[in-house]
């Protein structure tokens, strides 16, 4: 059962057969997406009350925290296909990787953003040196170094092995911003608003909306994966043309 | 349009900012894939040129 479940995921390492399955389910990806990305943030914008002591600045979680999820998200995802790629060396992998740092990218600068235009007033202070917020920004820090290590290196087996490795590395910043306010208890950043053990600190009628944007941007990460994982593939091929070309 | 109260300016430029972003995300991603398929198809034809 387990060796033709591992088959049928390296069935999708060939690109061919990467491009006709995401062709297929890309459709419904990002229909859903949209659909749980749009409305979510409309249900808490229009539809959810103030809260009695952060007063309308609690809509900001609706961005914020689906945004942090997958900022930090992003980069396992990143972790696994780099690992896939130094241990059986699928192409597709590693083009998995690099399609997904720049989404996740964007994800961490939207989560310290809205985090720092919410805290101006909750906290006082646009920035913190505060360990979830430090966390957070070097991770950014090595989302850009990424995407630029991938720009700079020629040969793409080259790149992807650096980055692979990068990647690694940068596990340790991904890991410490989820984890920060659970191994360090200072620092402005409140505890995860959410839990797996059912001790979630948000009411229900914010939940809800809270719970539909996260499955949307989740939904909105795999659709914009899938879409730049194929222009990676292209690109690819476009790039092993010019080269016969070149050689005539 | 909810009211939201002192924190008008802080909620919308914190919804502003974020949906610019993702906007800016899916253009770019939506550019490069157009501009890279198209690439691909014009190096493609030329091969079929070459080679027949």
């Amino acid at each position: 059962m387990a060796t033709f479940s591992m088959n049928l995921i390296w069935q999708y390492a060939n690109p061919k057969k990467f491009m006709q399955t995401s062709g297929m389910v890309l459709p419904w990806v990002i229909g859903l997406a949209a659909i749980g990305m749009v409305g979510g943030l409309i249900w808490g914008f229009f539809f959810t009350p103030n809260d009695y002591k952060q007063g309308s600045t609690v809509k900001i979680i609706y961005l914020h925290v689906p945004s942090a999820m997958i900022a930090i998200n992003g980069w396992a995802v990143m972790l696994i296909a780099s690992l896939i790629w130094l241990i059986r060396r699928h192409h597709v992998s590693a083009l998995v990787a690099r399609a997904a740092a720049p989404v996740g990218m964007t994800m961490t600068l939207i989560a310290l953003i809205t985090g720092a235009i919410w805290g101006e007033p909750m906290w006082g202070t646009w920035w913190a040196w505060d360990p979830r917020l430090t966390s957070f920004l070097i991770l950014f820090l090595f989302y850009l170094g990424y995407i630029a290590l991938w720009e700079a290196i020629e040969d793409p087996d080259t790149a992807a092995d650096l980055t692979s490795v990068l990647c690694l590395v940068g596990s340790v910043f991904a890991f410490l911003s989820r984890f920060a306010v659970d191994f360090w208890h200072q620092g402005l950043h409140q505890g995860a608003s959410l839990s797996l053990d059912g001790r979630d600190e948000v009411a229900d009628i914010f939940l809800f909306p809270l719970l539909t944007c996260m499955g949307g941007f989740i939904l909105f990460f795999i659709a914009m994966v899938l879409l730049r994982t194929r222009t990676e593939i292209r690109a690819r091929r476009l790039k092993a043309l010019i080269a016969r070309e070149r050689m005539g | 349009m909810p009211n939201l109260g002192k924190y008008e300016i802080t909620v919308l430029s914190a919804y502003g900012a974020g949906i610019v972003l993702i906007l800016a995300l899916i253009a770019w991603t939506l550019w490069r894939g157009a501009r890279v398929r198209r690439q691909l198809r014009e190096a493609e034809e030329r091969r079929t040129r070459t080679h027949g």
